[in-house]
């Protein structure tokens, strides 16, 4: 199958990852290369056969909806770029 | 003394030879001297390495040394220790310091063991080569024009430098087991679910699997037993007995039935490299094995059906990667799009910003049933000719890698070629086998990898089979020149 730039771009906002104009052409021939490797699946015959999502096919472990954890907010919000008063900054939102 | 093996380090300081901090010293002089020409580590830990070993001292003297109590060793960057900073080969991660420690981390510190440093490996741990690291390349120390592997490059050349005795690794599609091969050192990926992956960042969670490495199968037994647990934070942790995994490392191989696949002859496969791999295969037959041709025919679709759930699975875990809680954030943000796409542009690399958007394509409406259903069926099937052979077989042996270690830059514009470096290995995450790299010749001075497969939960079988083999050539003994291009005297026992 073969990318448009379009395609990449679509995706790449999908993704919220910005591409500048200098390499979506590269991208975009770099991932149609790896997506002509992919579609060599499309020749099995998989009919009938069940997906496989985990190696031993377990399921997840549940566990009791208990309090482990103490508040540990500002070692946690340490790492962040931009916090005021406890809480994450970011870009307005609503106007 | 950097040559010992972790039983001889635990056997020198439990008789007084030396002390945890001697050999914690010796090793971090190594790194300060050598590191530079390579660039395993992206972190060293001198002070707080030191300061655990004066506490393993206090231990061994009171007479309550466990195998690891105090002995040095390195941890792949992508586990969260408390305090330190935990990169992930990653610009995004650049000062992300963990606020909390990694299972395997804890695991490690409740074993008495010495964390040097942090090692450097491919961004997130995509590649298969460390080249696409935001901290720089590392270098094989077999030859340092050439690449030593990937992602864990930087945990494999620590060992093969003698820079570390042992070190933490991940393998998602090949991560511990091609570098191992490459760097000449001994590499075991464990069954899915086997360590916890809480703490250790993700990549394709369904495959994600950390292990050790290490000179030998004897140290990496004992690594292992470190490191394995069941983990009620890790929901895919299995609750599974673990067992010690040194006491059978000497059975007799008498009656092993070791399966041959066809298909890790083909493909591309260096005619050299094969004919090393017979070689050992011919050894395993001298140990008393029978060696049985087996097929393993889908295992010629690992590759591309890796290349679709991997890269799905990534798409999902890294969309936490936002700018807002922790990571990169770009500079002057219009508004919260224009901060997410040019925060998550500036901190990925090339490689890691690929696989997103092939996993985005891949998930996205209209493309979801023809490739990661597909893919998730096709897994099956290689899982399922994995349980056939396993009906006839104890163990699988095969090649490691396609080829011995590759120069700088030869497969980074492509990255299908890149992607073939782990044709062997990705089958065995698929199926969520345990598997194993050792050495087992060299090309040109340069290492080959006999990779062992084994059935879910066999660690200790092809432990055993990889040590009997260790006992029986020496191929694991051999330091590449570069280990010994120092001008210090030998400290005491070695």
């Amino acid at each position: 199958m073969s990318l448009e730039r379009t395609d990449i771009e679509k995706l790449a906002l999908l993704a919220r990852i910005n591409i500048s104009d200098s390499e979506s052409q590269q991208v975009t021939e770099r991932i149609g290369a790896v997506l002509n490797l992919v579609d060599q699946l499309q020749a099995q015959d998989t009919e009938g056969v069940e997906p496989m999502a985990h190696p031993m096919d377990a399921t997840q472990i549940l566990r009791a909806d208990e309090v482990t954890e103490s508040n540990d907010r500002e070692n946690l919000m340490s790492n962040a770029p931009a916090t005021e008063e406890g809480l994450f900054l970011v870009p307005k939102v609503i106007e | 003394m950097h040559n010992l093996s972790v039983a001889q380090i635990s056997q020198g300081l439990s008789k007084g030879e030396f002390s945890s901090v001697e050999i914690t010293q010796h090793f971090l002089d190594r790194i300060h001297q050598l590191d530079s020409s390579i660039n395993a580590y992206i972190t060293k830990l001198d002070e707080s390495a030191l300061a655990a070993a004066q506490q393993a001292d206090k231990q061994i003297a009171a007479g309550q040394a466990n195998p690891l109590t105090g002995i040095p060793f390195a941890h792949k960057d992508i586990f969260c220790a408390q305090g330190v900073k935990t990169t992930c080969g990653s610009r995004m991660l650049e000062n992300f310091i963990s606020p909390y420690d990694a299972t395997v981390v804890a695991n490690l510190k409740q074993a008495g063991a010495i964390c040097l440093g942090k090692t450097n490996m491919d961004e997130f741990a995509m590649g298969s080569s460390t080249e696409t690291s935001y901290f720089g390349k590392t270098m094989n120390p077999w030859d340092l024009e050439t690449v030593p592997g990937g992602s864990s490059g930087g945990s494999a050349a620590a060992v093969a430098a003698r820079l570390a005795p042992i070190a933490t690794a991940t393998d998602t599609g090949g991560s511990i087991r091609q570098p191992a091969s490459l760097c000449g050192i001994t590499g075991l990926k464990p069954t899915y679910g086997r360590v916890s992956r809480w703490g250790m960042i993700a990549f394709a969670s369904s495959m994600d699997q950390a292990g050790p490495m290490g000179k030998s199968a004897e140290d990496c037994a004992l690594l292992l037993q470190a490191m394995a647990s069941f983990d009620s934070k890790d929901s895919t942790s299995i609750d599974h007995l673990v067992p010690d995994y040194s006491a059978n490392l000497n059975a007799p191989l008498e009656g092993l039935r070791v399966g041959v696949p066809k298909e890790f002859f083909e493909q591309g496969l260096d005619p050299q490299i094969a004919a090393q791999v017979h070689n050992a295969l011919a050894e395993y037959e001298k140990l008393g094995a029978t060696l049985i041709d087996i097929e393993l025919p889908n295992s010629k679709l690992a590759v591309p059906t890796y290349y679709v759930l991997a890269p799905a699975e990534a798409s999902a875990n890294l969309s936490r990667f936002d700018g807002v809680r922790y990571g990169h954030r770009c500079e002057n943000p219009s508004d919260l799009m224009d901060m997410y796409c040019r925060s998550r542009e500036e901190g990925f690399g090339e490689e890691v910003k690929r696989r997103i958007m092939i996993g985005t394509y891949v998930l996205s409406a209209g493309y979801y049933d023809a490739y990661f259903r597909k893919a998730q069926q096709v897994r099956r099937l290689i899982k399922n000719d994995f349980d056939r052979a396993f009906e006839k077989v104890d163990i699988i042996a095969g090649p490691t890698c396609p080829s011995t270690a590759f120069k700088f830059g030869a497969k980074t514009d492509n990255p299908v070629e890149m992607y073939l470096e782990d044709i062997y290995t990705i089958s065995v995450n698929l199926a969520g086998l345990p598997g194993m790299s050792l050495p087992c010749g060299q090309i040109d001075v340069m290492p080959v990898g006999l990779q062992l497969i084994g059935k879910h939960f066999d660690e200790s079988l092809i432990l055993n089979a990889a040590h009997m083999f260790q006992q029986a050539t020496d191929w694991h003994t051999l330091a590449p020149a570069f280990a010994d291009n120092t001008s210090e005297a030998n400290g005491g026992a070695s």
